[in-house]
């Protein structure tokens, strides 16, 4: 099978590796790239638990093939705390928005492309932003109140 | 055999070694990649870099939208508000940044919501390497046997009064959900009288298709109570819905006229 070169930029640090023929970034940001953030739920493109921003926006990274990345700027959950938990971060544990916590990255990236072009969403882009996200565990609301938090300023950090 | 990746700058050439053997054309990938991951497609992939693919120009009336352009590109334009209620119901966010509109003409159903509102629209499709134009409704028929070629752009007139053009999508899950079926409807008016009607409908068979029935009755009427009636009654006319998750053919085939009658009086 041939290797394509793939060089990328993940959470603000250039990085390179092999990408299998076909393999999509997903499956190359977790093998290739060790970055276990984002989660595999059902490689269709249906659950949302793989979003990454790819140059700012929410992508799946299931549905995108790792070579198309290349010279892209790709942002993943294991990139959003710095010295402290990023706002979001503690809003969902504040509302206790992540039960087993298998959507929980992709629900993250997702809000967080909300909050950056919009900083103050209202309740229906909220849940817009998410739609795409599946959630199994917590009936939606948890989250939806964690990313209002933040919008509203009220989440600690 | 495994999957192998052709990177081309053009469609064109893109074209040119598709016809040198089986290969699959990758778009926004949003319904390729599925197949990839889950092994069914293998051999061959073909992808294009041309930036021009993603090109939305704007004419006097005539729109024309690169193969390439995706859904979230359509529902963020200005000049083509009346499309926003088509493609920013595509998905959720992260399908919208990578669905193209090539890729929803060839979309199996129950998808394929964009092909039925360009449908509706008398949409063109222009066809790679100089391949000339052709109507997406004949894009849409020679698809199935897998003889409709690469498209690279689709062209329409935009319906001079905005209020001529409508749209509903049904589906079960709000504010994103798949069709259980959907209906384009472009219904021209001449001192009062309905000229030149086109109204398709998705998810209703294997690919979006124009409502004949339906178009007989509302041409030279005025959208009135008996007409809309009439239309309604005539809705399924010609269709042979599929049964899926979604719905079964005799649910889809009971409310098409109903969700039909619905569409009508908003644009009467
Ligand atoms: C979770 C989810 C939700 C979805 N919801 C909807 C929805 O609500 N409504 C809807 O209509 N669709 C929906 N889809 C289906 C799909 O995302 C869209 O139909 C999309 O527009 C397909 O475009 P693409 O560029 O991703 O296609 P691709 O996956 O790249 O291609 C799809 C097919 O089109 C062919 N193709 C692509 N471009 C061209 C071209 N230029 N010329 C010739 N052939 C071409 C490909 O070879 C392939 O056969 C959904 C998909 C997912 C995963
Ligand atoms: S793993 Fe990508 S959407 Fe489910
Ligand atoms: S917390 Fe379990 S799926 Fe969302």
């Amino acid at each position: 099978m041939s290797m394509k070169p793939v060089t990328l930029t993940l959470n603000g640090t250039a990085k390179a590796g092999f990408a299998t023929d076909g393999q999509n970034l997903l499956d190359f940001l977790r093998r290739g790239l060790g970055d276990l953030s984002p989660k595999y739920g059902c490689g269709q493109g249906t659950c949302g638990a793989c979003t990454v921003l790819v140059d700012g926006e929410p992508h799946l990274a299931c549905l995108m093939l790792a070579e198309a990345a290349e010279g892209r700027r790709i942002e993943t959950t294991a990139g959003l705390a710095g010295a402290t938990l990023h706002p979001l971060q503690e809003a969902f544990m504040d509302r206790f928005a992540a039960q087993c916590g298998y959507c929980t990255p992709g629900m993250l990236m997702a809000a967080k492309a909300l909050l950056d072009r919009s900083p103050r969403p209202t309740r229906e882009e909220v849940i817009e932003a998410i739609s795409g996200n599946l959630c199994r565990c917590t009936g939606y609301e948890p989250i939806i109140a964690a990313i209002l938090d933040v919008a509203e300023g009220r989440a600690s950090a | 055999m495994a999957v192998t990746v052709e990177t081309h700058p053009t469609l064109t050439e893109a074209a040119q070694a598709m016809a040198r053997g089986d290969a699959v054309y990758l778009g926004g990938g949003t319904g390729v990649m599925r197949l990839i991951n889950a092994g069914v497609i293998r051999g061959r992939v073909l992808r294009v870099t041309d930036p021009g693919l993603r090109e939305i120009s704007l004419s006097g009336e005539t729109v024309r939208l690169g193969a390439g352009v995706t859904m979230a590109a359509v529902a963020g334009h200005r000049d083509l508000a009346i499309l926003h209620p088509v493609a920013g119901t595509i998905g959720g966010p992260a399908i919208r940044v990578m669905a193209t509109v090539g890729g929803n003409l060839f979309a199996p159903h129950p998808y394929g919501d964009f092909a039925t509102a360009l449908l509706a629209l008398g949409a063109r499709a222009v066809m790679a390497g100089g391949g000339g134009t052709r109507p997406v409704e004949e894009v849409l028929r020679d698809r199935a046997g897998g003889r409709a070629g690469l498209v690279a752009a689709v062209e329409f007139a935009r319906p001079r009064d905005a209020r001529t053009f409508g749209w509903h999508k049904v589906s079960r899950v709000k504010p994103k959900g798949v069709s259980v079926l959907a209906i384009a409807a472009v219904l021209p008016r001449e001192g009062g009288r309905i000229r030149g009607a086109r109204v398709a409908f998705g998810a209703m068979g294997p690919a979006p298709a124009r409502a004949a029935a339906v178009e007989r009755v509302l041409e030279g009427q005025s959208l009135d109570a008996a007409t809309i009636a009439r239309a309604a009654e005539v809705a399924a006319e010609g269709f042979d819905p599929p049964t899926d998750a979604l719905a079964s053919a005799w649910y889809r085939r009971e409310v098409a006229g109903v969700h039909l009658r619905r569409l009508l009086e908003e644009m009467a």
